[in-house]
């Protein structure tokens, strides 16, 4: 006996009334719902469509409408639609089930549930038009103290040597997305923003491609454990160096890419051939403990010649505080913690919905550790994973961090509709493919402008924000949860975020 | 150019670097380290036409990154000499410890004697001129050539100690691996297939077995023969099969 199908997840129709036959749905979507029949009629698949909305953006006449899940089930609080179809979906299959983009799992979101603060009659708020806001952002190891000397002809002397440190412009910056899992186009258009904005955009574990080159002082290079792409010469490029041992998506496991995505071009700047699968292993393979870690740490900045920081990237687990602390010693110059809800191109699903912690219990938390040690100066923190706003940025910092990446919101901001069909390497926005007409159809001209836009935006905010506060500078947002409360969350977690209730 | 001397005795590894490198920048050719004594990371990261005469035993990591020298090492290794390296040779005159070549992409590494765990772990080559090629006198331990990608390991056995580690290959997608004599299925890893080794493949590696041998005085006759086992990947794709989409 057949299993049978299971019920459409979207319904696409066309208002026929509306339309005027122009083709552009049957032109725009690559999943090839959409067929011009030879009397001009156009025949609908709806089970092929992935809710990516081109055809609805493109569609002249509005003309196009969506509806999710138009087939019921008998409704069932915890035998959920999808419940049930990832059961009927390995019954037949006998596989891991991989999904695409972040958790899906419809947990309690912190971040709407702290509120921020604002001045009221005594410390008087702040206009960001009339007064300077700080929003520089320096990332990297802070002296524990400074040594300053005035010397015999009066001049002042530092004695202390400093760290390298990052400078951005803003605490924004834009998360690893390597090329392979998203297009060159739109790695471009990332890098581009970045150079724009004064900040910094990540590689991801793809290599660094020429095209890129022009933007490398804004480019932080990804060392990750299949070693991709890396080598002395790209590892001279970055403005830092990460290292990624884990992923919020996916904690724990390796990544990786299948060989129909590894291009030539592709191949080429990850240094693999053509066709085969790229394989990250789930642990660096020279790094079984803290120590092992602080060997790569030091092989790093070792061999460019102790010039750049060095990031190492965590998910936000159960121990990260103890973990971030460990990082914090191995002579690393920030922490990067992606929480559970960080976006991902393919991941099982079962890691991807249960795996991991809320990035904002993660940023209070090491916060807290690197605090309570005294050793919160050697490391920054660099929080990520789900950051959809301003105001979640706002709250990541008054919780403890120096700055956080973005990478869905970037994406968004570049077209993506958070599909969750990266994997299928069709993306019709040109993100998340490397179809060479679907890649073309994203201008990095234009896309990295509305990623700048985004990114202006929020910085923008932030500033009006911390006005409104009566803050001038990041600085003096940092950790200060006193300008946090929590609203209808339990003692339990505001324990851990070390924040007020509403009210108090 | 007269050969450079440099002094290790002592010295922390961030000089000892620093003075290989001014070294090089001043156009040396040979460099020859004495009193080496665990210094982590010689030639990390180094570029160049050089050769590197390391008398002592380095500390781990020597050799990472590197792109193009040449470390003769007259003593044993610590852990993952040619670590992610890119082009040049390493050849120790001893043994060395765990992921040894871990990731290396091209040049080679002889070790004349035997080596740890892990060893050749995620080598991957690409293009014409990144083929890694790692060679090892005596013998290996477990998961050899795990995650492999690309180019070749050798194990010649010199002491006749048979290989008795297991999980070798574990993951490999590329490359091949080299042992001489037997191996048991049970030894390999998941996605390791052993193959016939031919004539093609002894042609294929004996000016490798003539290079290592040449290296250390030993006589390559005793191993142009073909009796080796070759371990490859039983698939590039070695996780199709695993996932179904949602
Ligand atoms: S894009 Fe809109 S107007 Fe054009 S053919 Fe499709 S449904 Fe009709
Ligand atoms: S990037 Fe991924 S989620 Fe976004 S539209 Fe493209 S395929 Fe969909």
């Amino acid at each position: 006996m057949s299993l049978g199908s299971v019920p459409l997840k979207y319904r696409i129709q066309i208002d026929r009334q509306q339309c005027m036959q122009c083709m552009r749905c049957v032109y725009n979507c690559s999943y090839g719902v959409f067929r011009e029949e030879d009397d001009g009629n156009i025949l609908i698949d709806s089970r092929k469509c992935t809710a990516c909305h081109r055809c609805i953006s493109m569609c002249p006449r509005d003309a196009i409408n969506l509806s999710e899940h138009p087939v019921d089930y008998r409704s069932h609080p915890l035998w959920t639609p999808q419940a049930r179809e990832d059961v009927i979906n390995q019954s037949r299959s006998g596989r891991i089930v991989l999904a695409g983009m972040g958790n899906a799992k419809d947990y309690p979101i912190i971040y709407d549930r702290l509120v921020l603060d604002a001045c009221q009659v005594t410390n008087p708020s702040i206009d960001p038009l009339r007064e300077p806001m700080e929003l520089r952002t320096y990332l990297g190891q802070k002296p524990s103290k400074l040594d300053i000397r005035k010397q015999e002809n009066g001049e002042i002397k530092l004695n202390t040597k400093l760290s390298p440190n990052l400078e951005l412009q803003t605490p924004i910056m834009i998360g690893h997305m390597s090329y392979g899992a998203i297009s060159l186009n739109a790695q471009l258009s990332l890098a581009k923003a970045a150079a724009k904005t004064g900040t910094y955009m990540g590689t991801g574990e793809g290599g660094l491609h020429k095209d890129i080159y022009p933007y490398q002082d804004n480019v932080i290079v990804q060392v990750a454990s299949g070693r991709f792409g890396v080598d002395i010469n790209y590892l001279d490029r970055g403005a830092a160096i990460e290292i990624k041992i884990g992923q919020g998506a996916k904690p724990g496991i390796g990544g990786h890419l299948p060989g129909e995505k590894v291009c030539t071009d592709v191949s080429c700047t990850r240094m693999i051939p053509a066709g085969s699968d790229a394989i990250s292993p789930a642990p660096h393979h020279d790094i079984y403990s803290i120590e092992d870690l602080a060997q790569l740490v030091r092989g790093l900045k070792e061999a460019t010649e102790w010039k750049k920081p060095v990031f190492v990237k965590i998910a936000a687990v159960h121990n990260v505080a103890a973990v971030a602390a460990g990082i914090a010693r191995s002579s690393a110059d920030a922490v990067v913690i992606d929480g559970f809800r960080g976006g991902t191109g393919a991941a099982p699903k079962v890691f991807r919905d249960n795996v991991g912690i809320p990035i904002e219990a993660a940023i209070a938390s090491v916060d807290q550790k690197l605090n309570d040690q005294g050793i919160r100066n050697k490391v920054s923190v660099i929080a990520s994973g789900g950051i959809r706003n301003s105001a979640d940025i706002a709250k990541s910092i008054a919780l403890g961090a120096d700055a956080v990446y973005i990478g869905t919101a970037a994406l968004i901001s570049m077209g993506c509709r958070v599909c969750g069909n990266c994997y299928r390497g069709l993306c019709p926005w040109g993100i998340a493919t490397q179809r060479e007409d679907l890649v073309s159809r994203l201008d990095p001209e234009v896309e990295s402008e509305h990623v700048a836009n985004l990114i202006k935006s929020w910085t923008l905010e932030l500033s009006e924000l911390m006005g409104a506060a009566g803050i001038n500078s990041i600085e003096s947002l940092r950790g200060n949860r006193s300008r946090l409360r929590g609203y209808m969350l339990d003692e339990g977690t505001l324990d851990v975020l070390q924040v007020k209730p509403v009210g108090a | 150019m007269e050969p450079v001397h440099i002094d290790a005795k002592g010295l922390h590894y961030t000089p000892l670097n620093q003075q290989i490198r001014r070294a090089v920048s001043e156009g040396a050719t040979e460099i020859i380290v004495d009193n080496v004594l665990g210094q982590r990371f010689i030639a990390d990261g180094l570029k160049g036409e050089v050769t590197i005469r390391i008398n002592g035993v380095p500390g781990g990591d020597l050799g990472m990154f590197m792109n193009g020298p040449t470390c003769i090492v007259k003593g044993n290794c610590d852990h993952a000499p040619g670590n992610t390296m890119d082009s040049g040779k390493i050849v120790i005159h001893g043994s060395a410890g765990d992921a040894v070549a871990h990731s290396m992409r091209g040049g080679k590494v002889f070790v004349r004697d035997d080596i740890g765990y892990r060893g050749g772990i995620h080598m991957k080559e690409y293009g014409e001129d990144h083929k890694p090629i790692l060679v090892i006198g005596d013998n290996a331990c477990s998961f050899l050539g795990e995650y492999m990608a690309g180019g070749i390991i050798i194990v010649l056995g010199k002491s006749d100690n048979t290989f008795g580690g297991r999980g070798v290959g574990s993951g490999i997608h590329g490359g091949e691996i080299i042992l001489r004599g037997e191996l048991k299925e049970r030894q390999l890893g998941v996605g390791a297939k052993i193959t016939e080794f031919t004539e093609e493949d002894l042609e294929k590696i004996s000016p490798y077995i003539e290079e290592f041998c040449g290296s250390f005085e030993i006589d390559p006759e005793k191993y142009l023969d073909t009796k080796y086992t070759k371990i490859v990947a039983s698939s590039s794709r070695p996780f199709a099969g695993k996932y179904v989409w949602e």
